[in-house]
């Protein structure tokens, strides 16, 4: 058993936007901070959702205070973080199915949350947006935008780290360390070689979405929480460029948000196991669903090439007075274990959406300081630019400074791929030597530069890592052309060709569990040649057999 | 409603498999690394700049748009559609008054034969060249085509176009810039065959540049309306005379058929078929045993020919070859089909003019290990840059066919 030599202000159990923004917060305000993921960074609902900047409007009818938060928090990220943020606007349609009647309610009560909604005509909305449904008889205008959830999480943590907060990933949390009716501590376990490790820590904070629900058993108390499976599709490009909502009750599938290169539709809503949270599969029906209502609001969709399919876990909460579970409420839920249960030192931080996860995180840190007697320290989440975003994202393509460049009339279309998911850390990215702009991944334009700089600043382990932190085999191809090659600058950083062959396995074999659900039409035709070059050419199942990879998948 | 249970893309681009076979098979990348080659231009590119136009590069220029990427693409992706289509849509500002000039070639040819000898002749000073290099960027390397003293419509109408009318059948024959200000010997070799096989030679009401250069240099405006007024003449003719509409430019046929679709979105459809090569129509005739060709029987030649890449992509080389090897007297070799680097008004502008020769490099290293009397191909700028790059003397199979055609013993075999 190793132990941690530092004893901790605060030790945050999770690395998505909530774990990540709660660590930052923690930082800012001067603790020392541990921040402990199972997996990697992302790898919950925070990577498996719709990236919309909700104005709010969705909730404006059936939740106002979500609404209320929501508003509030999509104006501070525009301002905090403008790297991770695209002001693509948004449109609540109405086709002649529905009830007209709704969108004066809904303007109505979108004014009373602080939302801006203006009902535009039909023709307006249609050149607003030449994608949406072009039969729609009437089209409210809000400000919805995207959101990248990774880079968001990502400019967290670099900021926490900036300011002290270790971090560690692929550690699982197996057991608390008390004494009487205090947490002290934890014990957690490297998920790749099983050492155990301790920690100490005035406070933890549980932020680990649903399986906070798990953690919190293993301390020993009960939240009454329901994993809510959430599906989603991804098409090949971007099919629209203003984000498209139906304007009724939220339902199944009726947003349309174009995200960086592609555009996403979801989602469904179905209630699922703890057992199944860890392996999400989307099925035929959820696909189908997707896809009827998804050209409802955009008839585009029906011939546009669907890259993949994946779902996230949605961590509602019941009521306390509710064990039944009827009563759930999709706002922030802030336990304090110590008057709830007679627990000191443990906060579970949950329920909420990635669009609060900064007041979730302020919600938690106040809670932590006052558990310290740190009541005096101020949060400055809600003015203070995340890394990457403390200049403006230039809408102009810069003049290109770097002499080798300089004979090409402007910048490369890689390098302004990288200042779109970077912002100004993009300054950090190598491009001066032979072969760093050499493209790795050319669908999503990620290059070894690129490719190396998320190796050494952002906690690229695998190539699952470098995915999330640059787009690399998000695109048409799936990883095709760029997972070898991202494979080999691993393996030049990490010298260990075993682990980089299972690593490619691995991560092969989880683009393949997105495009199995949509495999048809182009998608197939793909699938079939990355399996020629990886099963044929490269020989990866030879490789793989005798071999268990499920622990990779993560 | 859900369509996508039956789904193809609607999107052309999405059909990339990213195989990645184009950009082996363009001729750019192979020379010049600052193009980023036609997967990434094309498909690639294509879904940044639908995220947003900024992420148009304008080193998109350098495609010298010889369509080679889409001919190896086994996905049908229009590879170089969609790079041309971007460069239309995407790229800054007016084209300059270079790009202008090279582009209207009609304006420039018709002002040119006027002053053919004096233009001629001015244009090969090296001052002049050095002078049009410095200001106008047109590099000083290349050679002007010459031109004409007399247009070929003007020969056409002084000594031609009555005598076309006592035959017995029609064809309509669109001559292209070329053959009017700079080689109407060319067209009129046409003539030459075609009489002798009983046909009567017409022109079309109206002609103007099939617009390829214009196209090339994003003067669409100007091309569209070239093209309409040549898809009108196209279709009267072809209505008239029920037959076909011939040329002996291979780019000129290709952009009439390919191009005014996919780039000036004109519908075509109704005379794309009839829209064809010479040498194909020739053929086609010769094959349904409509015609008969007697040739001189003293005639030897070693021919090479080279593949135009427009004809690489019409698929129509069988035609041109298939004809020259009727010859008895010809020994032809087949050239490897790759660029010949001057893509038309490309290979003049001085930016490209290393990059149009480094492509045309091994072609004319070839060309000198045949050591032909004489180098055959179907387009006229692929003929200017190997005649400028080579010793070698350049001519369209047609030329060839009527040099070795014994013309009144053809007249008799067709019974004339």
């Amino acid at each position: 058993m190793n132990k941690l030599p530092k004893h901790y202000d605060v030790i945050i159990i999770g690395g998505g936007a909530t774990g990540a923004g709660t660590a930052r917060d923690c930082a800012l305000r001067g603790l020392k901070v541990l921040l402990i993921e199972r997996f990697d960074f992302t790898a919950g609902a925070t990577g498996r959702n719709h990236g919309l900047l909700h104005s709010g409007a969705r909730y404006a009818v059936t939740d106002p205070e979500s609404a209320t938060e929501c508003i509030k928090e999509n104006m501070i990220l525009r301002n905090i973080a403008r790297h991770c943020v695209e002001d693509t606007g948004g449109l609540f349609i109405t086709l002649p199915e529905d009830d007209l009647a709704y969108q004066k309610l809904f303007i109505e009560k979108c004014r009373e949350a602080g939302i801006s909604a203006e009902a535009i005509d039909p023709e307006l909305a249609r050149r607003i947006e030449p994608a949406v449904n072009p039969e729609l008889i009437g089209a409210v205008k809000v400000p919805d935008g995207a959101v990248d959830p990774f880079r968001l999480t990502t400019a967290n943590i670099i900021d926490a780290r900036r300011h002290g907060a270790d971090v560690i990933t692929y550690h699982e949390v197996m057991r608390f360390i008390k004494s009487g009716n205090r947490i002290e501590g934890l014990v957690m376990r490297d998920v790749h070689t099983g050492q155990e490790t301790e920690a100490y820590g005035s406070v933890v904070v549980n932020a680990a979405g649903i399986w906070g629900h798990l953690v919190a058993k293993k301390a020993g108390v009960d939240i009454n929480m329901f994993p809510a499976k959430g599906s989603l599709l991804i098409f090949g490009h971007r099919v629209n460029n203003t984000v498209i909502n139906r304007c009724r009750k939220p339902a199944n599938a009726d947003i349309l948000v174009p995200g960086d290169t592609i555009s996403l539709i979801g989602t469904t809503s179905d209630r699922v196991s703890f057992d199944e949270i860890d392996n999400m599969e989307v099925t035929p029906e959820e696909v189908d669903i997707l896809i009827r209502e998804g050209e409802k609001l955009s008839p585009r969709l029906a011939t546009t090439r669907i890259l993949r399919a994946y779902a996230g876990v949605r961590p509602l909460v019941a009521s306390d007075d509710d064990p039944s579970g009827r009563s759930i409420s999709r706002g922030i839920v802030c336990l304090d274990h110590a008057k709830r249960d007679g627990l000191e030192g443990f906060i579970t931080i949950t329920g909420g959406k990635l669009m609060t996860y900064r007041l979730m995180a302020e919600w938690a840190t106040d809670m932590v300081c006052a558990k310290l007697g740190m009541d005096k320290a101020k949060c400055v989440t809600a003015t203070t630019p995340l890394p990457g975003s403390e200049k403006p994202v230039e809408e102009n393509a810069p003049e290109s400074s770097h002499p080798s460049r300089q004979h090409i009339i402007e910048l490369p279309t890689e390098q302004l791929a990288a200042e779109g998911r970077h912002g100004t850390l993009t300054e950090e990215i190598r491009w001066q030597n032979p072969g760093d702009d050499a493209l790795v991944c050319e669908c999503e334009q990620v290059s070894v530069g690129e490719v190396e700089f998320a190796i050494d600043k952002l906690n690229v382990h695998n190539l699952i890592n470098l995915r999330r932190r640059t787009r690399l085999g998000m695109g048409t191809c799936q990883g095709q052309l760029c997972a070898c090659r991202a494979a080999g600058l691993l393996d030049k950083a990490d010298h260990c060709a075993e682990r980089s062959l299972s690593d490619l396995c691995s991560f092969v074999s989880e683009r393949w569990k997105g495009m199995y659900p949509v495999a048809w039409g182009d998608t197939v035709s793909e699938i079939q040649f990355t399996q020629w070059i990886y099963s044929g050419v490269a020989g990866l199942d030879e490789f793989l057999r005798d071999r268990d990879t499920e622990h990779l998948l993560h | 409603m859900n369509y996508q249970q039956a789904n193809i893309s609607d999107n052309n681009f999405e059909k990339c498999t990213k195989c990645t076979v184009c950009t082996v098979y363009c001729p750019v990348t192979a020379v010049n690394p600052d193009y980023p080659g036609p997967k990434q231009a094309g498909p690639d590119g294509e879904r940044y700049r639908l995220k947003k136009p900024l992420f148009y590069n304008e080193a998109l220029k350098y495609c010298l748009n010889c369509k080679r990427c889409e001919v190896a693409c086994p996905s049908n992706v229009k590879i170089g559609d969609i790079i041309q289509a971007a460069r239309i849509k995407y790229s800054a500002g007016r084209p300059s008054l270079r790009d202008t000039m090279l582009a209207s070639t009609d304006l420039m040819g018709s002002m040119a034969t006027l002053a053919a000898p004096l233009v001629n002749g001015v244009l090969g000073l090296k001052p002049v060249k050095k002078i049009m290099d410095a200001t106008l960027k047109i590099d000083c390397h290349r050679t002007f085509p010459k031109y004409a003293g007399e247009k070929f419509v003007t020969w056409y109408n002084r000594h031609a176009r009555e005598s076309q009318l006592a035959l017995p059948h029609k064809v309509t024959y669109f001559h292209g810039c070329y053959v009017n200000y700079n080689n109407p010997q060319l067209g009129r070799d046409l003539l030459t065959v075609m009489n002798a096989v009983g046909y009567g030679v017409m022109l079309l009401e109206k002609e103007r540049c099939c617009g390829v250069a214009k196209i090339a240099n994003r003067l669409v405006k100007e091309a569209t309306r070239d093209a309409k007024i040549n898809l009108a003449s196209i279709t009267t003719a072809v209505d008239t005379h029920k037959a076909p509409v011939i040329a002996t430019s291979s780019t000129c046929t290709f952009t009439m058929r390919d191009e005014y679709p996919h780039l000036l979105h004109l519908d075509n459809a109704r005379v794309r078929s009839s829209i064809m090569l010479a040498t194909k129509f020739i053929y086609e005739l010769l094959e349904k045993g409509d015609i008969k060709l007697v040739f001189k029987p003293d005639f030897r030649m070693k021919v090479a020919y080279h593949t135009p890449c427009h004809m690489e992509k019409l698929g129509w080389t069988f035609y041109s070859t298939s004809i020259l090897r009727m010859i008895p007297g010809v020994e032809l070799t087949l050239l490897d089909s790759r660029c010949c680097g001057i893509a038309g008004t490309y290979g003049f502008k001085k930016e490209n003019y290393a990059y149009s020769q480094a492509i045309g490099e091994p072609l004319f290293e070839q060309i000198a290990e045949v050591n032909p009397d004489l180098v055959a191909t179907d387009c006229e700028t692929c003929r200017w840059q190997i005649e400028m790059s080579t010793p070698y003397r350049v001519e369209n199979p047609v030329t060839v066919l009527a040099m070795a055609l014994d013309v009144d013993a053809t007249r008799k075999a067709n019974g004339l």
